[in-house]
């Protein structure tokens, strides 16, 4: 198969993808034991309210029409009205969008902070004692709770030193920075573990390689070695981990924003459940998915266009 | 479920097998969690407290001999109530694993072995799962199911058994073209005799190794719903709600909200070592 058609493949299996992910979040609803309105609006809400809720729903028509009016609404850009704002969900999930996006960008940037000098440091010594306080922390770290991790961090870097904000997001560039670097430590010190492990053994069954033999009788200097030699060839494996744990890092979002209080998508959805909005929960459940499987193609799909040893299928 | 996917780290081989009792990690891990199991247990006859009794001539003291971890902002006592919570998370834990496990296991098998249009559909669905985020996916239906104890058990399980299939499901695809598998076939044994006899010896062993890690994850997803308040209802001890309910106290009782943490950061490093411990014995040396 040459790449263009796997490209190609890869798009098309998009499709029944995306097409069973919003079946999936259309029947969310009809999970509510009951009739949804009711459990939504309370027990002292007047029946002729619920009545119309449910007619707002399109709650009293057939089952397939109902799905075929809300994926309607999803081409259009409809994802729902908030009972809570009686605003569009779209509009209420783009006013929360930047705080959530300054987390994910810079939570990726120090998950790779983290992981580039600790996997190296492991795999250039293998059985060292640095390498197995290295293979300690996969063992320690996913067992730690992301939103205790974040708890912790306040205590020590915010409650008792000052040195940073102990929640909020701040106004301008500067303070979003600000504000945005422990929640993005948190959300990094979840998934390090992960690929921190991916790198070390990628990296060393890189060191296998008859190149890198090659390298080193060439009289390279081990440093240039590893960055230049291991290091490029295993970073590939290392990124389709990420890739594959990025619904992870989505899900670590949502509970950090509660726990540093920054206005983003994953704390809409938590307040929205608070609340019983229901159509705001469905909504961002339906995008992060999507959002989810997007990331995980592309990097299918970068990874086939980078590494001619991909193999395609 | 799609999350902490793992490699299985390939390591230099280390010469002739040894014993399991001989190998650390699996003695340390094993040793770990039977001291919690044993202190959730016994809770019982370890502490003389009652964990949801308030007393609130003692509230926020710091650790003693009569409390000691001290106590909590109802007078609570807080290490009877951390030993009661370690028993409702572990239980919910336990339970959300092991049902899944037994499920995914047999569609997987199922799907795997008669392929075709079931093998389509449930790959499907596995495909579907898996895009949603964890914690996502289970937050949203501990919304629909309800909050409780129920409700997350129903959602962890509802998440996780796609995990357990598209395991199983790999397995069978590929063992079901080995000659012992054909030979069965021939000898003409009865496809639950070849699913069950033959294949499921042959590929349940990554299933038990990846439930180690993902026991784990689902502890943590259990103290993360209560400390979301989607949880165990108070006043019923859980370690997440202990969490969230010592974070308004960080600053005078820091003790409060970190001890729980600790006590699921233990329990993860011991289900961690006694899983990493089981992979490196699974591993043909």
């Amino acid at each position: 198969m040459d790449r263009l058609s796997y490209v190609g493949k890869r798009l098309l299996h998009l499709i029944p993808i995306l097409l069973g992910i919003s079946i999936l979040v259309f029947l969310l609803i009809h999970l509510i034991p009951g009739d949804p309105a009711r459990v939504l609006l309370g027990p002292h809400a007047p029946a002729k309210v619920v009545a119309a809720q449910d007619k707002a729903w399109g709650l009293d028509l057939p089952l397939p029409v109902q799905f075929v009016n809300f994926l309607g609404g999803l081409l259009h850009g409809n994802l729902g009205t908030s009972l809570t704002y009686q605003e569009p969900a779209v509009t209420l999930m783009a006013s929360r969008l930047a705080a959530t996006l300054w987390l994910l960008i810079s939570a990726s940037i120090l998950t790779v902070v983290i992981t580039l000098p600790l996997a190296v440091a492991a795999a250039m010594r293998p059985n060292s004692w640095i390498d197995h306080a290295i293979r300690l922390i996969p063992l320690v770290g996913l067992g730690m709770p992301a939103f205790w991790v974040g708890i912790i961090l306040l205590l020590v870097l915010a409650e008792s030193t000052g040195w940073f904000p102990v929640g909020g997001f701040g106004t301008d560039f500067l303070s979003h920075l600000h504000a945005i670097v422990l929640p993005a430590l948190t959300v990094a010190l979840g998934i390090a573990p992960i690929t921190v492990r991916s790198l070390r053994a990628a990296m060393l069954e890189v060191l296998q390689a008859d190149f890198v033999t090659t390298a080193r009788a060439k009289g390279l200097a081990e440093r240039r070695v590893i960055l230049a030699h291991v290091l490029r060839n295993a970073i590939i494996p290392a990124i389709t981990v990420f890739g594959l744990n990025i619904g992870w890092l989505v899900g670590n979002t949502l509970v950090v924003e509660k726990v540093f209080a920054l206005p983003g998508i994953g704390a809409l959805m938590l307040d929205s459940i608070l609340s019983s909005d229901f159509p705001v929960v469905q909504a961002i459940a339906l995008v992060f998915a999507v959002l989810v499987v997007v990331v995980s193609t592309s990097t299918d799909i970068l990874r086939s266009l980078v590494d001619p040893r991909v193999k395609l299928g | 479920m799609a999350v902490a996917i793992v490699p299985v780290e390939r390591e230099v081989s280390r010469g002739r097998s040894r014993p399991w009792y001989r190998r650390p990690t699996l003695t340390i891990g094993c040793s770990i969690l039977f001291v919690i199991a044993f202190l959730a247990i016994a809770a019982p006859l370890i502490s003389p407290y009652d964990p949801t009794a308030q007393q609130l001539t003692a509230v926020l003291q710091g650790p003693s001999t009569a409390h000691l971890l001290g106590t909590d902002e109802y007078g609570r006592d807080v290490w009877t109530r951390l030993l009661y919570a370690g028993r409702v998370d572990l239980a919910v834990g336990v339970l959300a694993v092991v049902t899944p496990f037994i499920f995914g296991t047999a569609v997987g098998l199922v799907a795997g072995y008669y392929g075709k249009a079931l093998d389509v559909i449930v790959n499907g669905i596995i495909d579907i799962v898996q895009a949603f985020p964890f914690y996502v996916l289970v937050i949203a239906l501990v919304f629909v199911l309800g909050a409780g104890i129920q409700g997350v058990f129903l959602a962890v399980a509802a998440v996780g058994w796609v995990s357990y299939a598209r395991i199983i499901r790999g397995g069978v695809l590929v063992a079901k073209r080995e000659e012992y598998i054909l030979a069965a076939r021939a000898a003409g044994f009865s496809s639950a005799r070849i699913m069950f006899r033959h294949l499921l010896p042959n590929v349940i062993t990554q299933a038990i190794i990846f439930a180690m890690s993902d026991i784990v994850v689902v502890i943590v997803g259990v103290v993360t719903l209560g400390y979301l308040g989607l949880g165990v209802p108070p006043p019923t001890p859980d370690w997440g709600s202990m969490i969230f309910d010592g974070q308004t106290f960080i600053t005078t009782n820091w003790l409060l909200p970190t001890i729980p943490g600790i006590a699921v950061v233990i329990t993860g490093l011991g289900l961690s070592l006694v899983g990493d411990g089981l992979a490196d014995a699974a591993r043909p040396e």
